[in-house]
């Protein structure tokens, strides 16, 4: 069992201007074994111009725990967004 | 905080953690892996998802049998393509359950060991190239009915793959029943050759559904986390009314004396289902039970070496950098 | 240049695009690691789309209302020019790789020239194939090395495939009488010309994959006159039996 191949995530680039999207996983021996099968795998339908491969266990992800402390601080300031301003109705645009 | 916020977050102090789950997933808000859940839940999703990848790549097995002797360049490439789907699909089922804390290769062994189930359908033989047809159009279908609602489940890497899935199935059913409409629109023998595989993929078809509700061990609790949408009766009726008249469409017809229209019901009645045989095949007495699994375990151990060389090549690539390194 | 030249040069690539193809397709399914599978179809699919694109344009030339299918399916044996390279069976994963990479460095080296064809469709098809092959010829050199400086039973295989197959990599640089008249027309590729250019890529692979070229001096040939090994009229049974066995009918 311990020589599997790892696992990968994803990410394709659809077309040049937009970002990188997580597109799902593969698993492979080596990064360039990861970046063919990526290819192979996820842009069989011209779905792809770039991408990136990482391997899974080097994505550092924060845990659902502490989403009270991570996310919930952001929620009330309604200051950092333009509707918090009001303009006179007749200036349309700002 | 408002005191209406102060109130909320005592009234959920007091819930348990499950009961907070469940009430996410009845406000459709999705899982994701990091959350905390059930165990039930997560063993659930482990066996379904899975047994939703293991069905995608054992079907590759028959209808491969006919990718060498596919009749025309055009069906030949369609039809590989088709199958190489399936195996995209398979893995992008079996990366959704991997998040689940369980490895691709711990979810093979499930399967090598007769553990894990898939579809009892693909343990029906292939024996024409019309039954290239019947695959894509009844088997397809009915795997669509079957798909479509899961888009929407509770577990996000699950609704997620099964949204590419969807997506790229669109063409599989197409394919299926222009091959059907070509056949029954040629000579006597090729129209023959399309009844015969309707007759014989129809009631496979209708029991791919799954048990009558009466039966259905899972389907309550299924319904809640949005594994299921309707129930497997409700599935087969759908199923029906919608093969029917393409059936007739093309001057095929349904092997079933029962069948016939019910304006009440605004769907049609059909004859029993042959429980027995469904439960046979299950049980592993279908015609290529045996077979499936030895050509699934055969590919993977023969694969071996090769997985093994692999990993050893990049490790020699990796020490050879560290060494440059250094 | 005669028609019938020219179909006939065009048969000497096309038909190995067609068996290699063939021969790929029967492994969908049966791959080492679903991630393999998949991308072995994808060549497969590309082999098969280069023989369409032939074929049609073939179809076009002979002018007798003969289609693509009439020419993949219905020629029998003596008439089918690929290279015996290409029919070797799928004995392993080895000989998977081996056949592929031995076909793939040369098939490359062809199309580059090919490309600068005077015929507009060969040149065509040709530049379209060089970014499949060349995505071909990546992989399979990649699978090269990790199979020879893999573990010791990898390396083991692979040099046995390595092994059996060397002796039908001579027959690649054959100029049959068709070639000639080709090459004379400016429509077809000198193929004794990439000898040099061929062995200097396989031997740069070779090195990282720590394998050798076998010292033998014999070498097979007859697939490029239609006589072919045993393997073909069996690869031959599956990929013509429906026609055979229902003539005339549309699928």
């Amino acid at each position: 069992m311990k020589n599997n191949w790892p696992l990968w995530e994803v990410f394709v680039r659809s077309k040049n201007g937009l970002e990188h999207r997580h597109f799902g996983s593969i698993h492979a021996a080596d990064e360039e074994m990861a970046l063919e099968n990526a290819r192979d795998v996820y842009t069989r339908r011209n779905e792809g111009v770039s991408i990136w491969v990482v391997e899974s266990k080097h994505i550092t992800a924060s845990n659902p725990e502490n989403n009270g402390e991570l996310f919930e601080p952001a929620q009330d300031k309604v200051y950092r967004h333009p509707t918090f301003y009001t303009l006179p109705d007749e200036v349309k645009h700002m | 905080m408002s005191e209406k916020e102060i109130k909320n977050n005592e009234t959920e102090k007091s819930l348990s953690l499950e009961e907070i789950f469940e009430q996410r997933i009845a406000r459709d808000e999705k899982i994701e892996p990091k959350d905390w859940m059930p165990e039930k839940y997560r063993k659930t999703h482990i066996r379904q998802i899975s047994q939703h990848a293991h069905s995608e790549i054992i079907g590759m097995l028959p209808e491969g049998n006919w990718i060498t002797r596919a009749p025309s360049l055009r069906r030949k490439v369609a039809l590989l393509a088709k199958v190489q789907d399936e195996a995209g699909h398979g893995l992008y089922l079996y990366s959704a359950c991997e998040t689940l804390g369980i490895s691709r290769e711990e979810l093979y062994e499930q399967l090598h060991t007769g553990k894990a189930k898939y579809s009892s359908i693909f343990n029906y033989p292939t024996i024409t190239w019309a039954d290239m047809g019947a695959i894509g159009w009844l088997v397809d279908g009915a795997a669509i009915i079957n798909q479509v609602p899961l888009c929407s489940t509770s577990y996000g890497p699950y609704a997620r793959a099964m949204i590419r899935v969807c997506k790229e199935e669109s063409f599989h059913q197409r394919q299926g029943y222009e091959i059907m409409i070509t056949l029954a629109n040629g000579t006597p023998e090729q129209k023959e050759m399309a009844q015969d595989a309707l007759n014989r993929w129809w009631w496979p078809s209708l029991m791919m559904l799954g048990p009558t509700d009466a039966e259905s061990v899972h389907t309550a609790q299924s319904m809640k986390w949005k594994l299921k949408r309707k129930t497997n009766d409700e599935l087969r009726q759908q199923f029906i009314d919608q093969t029917v008249p393409q059936a007739e469409l093309i001057g095929l017809t349904i092997p079933d004396p029962d069948l016939k229209w019910n304006e009440e019901k605004k769907g049609y009645d059909f004859g029993a289902i042959d429980w027995d045989e469904f439960w046979q095949v299950v049980k592993g007495h279908g015609p290529c039970n045996k077979e499936r699994m030895a050509a699934r375990v055969n590919a993977w151990e023969k694969g071996k070496w090769v997985r093994d060389a692999a990993m050893a090549y990049a490790k020699k690539q990796e020490d050879k950098k560290l060494k440059k390194a250094i | 240049m005669k028609n019938e030249n020219k179909i006939q040069y065009i048969y000497g690539i096309a038909d190995n695009a067609l068996i290699l193809g063939q021969r790929l397709s029967e492994l969908c399914g049966h791959g080492p690691n679903l991630e393999t599978d998949i991308a072995m179809t994808n060549m497969a699919l590309d082999l098969l789309g280069q023989t369409r694109s032939y074929y049609q344009y073939v179809a076009q030339l002979s002018g007798d209302g003969k289609t693509e299918d009439d020419i993949a399916f219905l020629r029998i044996e003596r008439q089918y020019k690929n290279v015996l390279l290409v029919e070797q069976p799928n004995k392993h994963f080895g000989y998977v790789i081996t056949r592929q990479f031995f076909y793939d460095v040369f098939h490359l080296l062809l199309l580059e020239e090919l490309q600068n064809s005077n015929d507009e469709t060969v040149a065509a098809i040709a530049k379209k194939g060089i970014k499949e092959v060349s995505y071909h010829q990546r992989f399979s050199s990649d699978w090269m090395k990790r199979l020879g400086d893999g573990t010791e039973e990898s390396h083991q295989k692979v040099q046995e495939a390595v092994d059996d197959l060397w002796r039908y990599t001579d027959e690649l640089f054959h100029m049959t009488d068709d070639d000639k008249i080709a090459v004379e027309n400016g429509i077809g590729v000198n193929v004794a010309t990439l000898r040099e250019k061929y062995e200097q890529r396989i031997k740069e692979v070779f090195e990282e994959a720590t394998l050798t070229i076998p010292e033998t001096k014999w070498f097979q040939k007859g697939g490029k006159q239609g006589i072919h090994s045993e393997h073909m009229g069996y690869l031959l049974s599956d990929l013509q039996y429906m026609q055979r066995t229902y003539p005339n009918m549309k699928w």
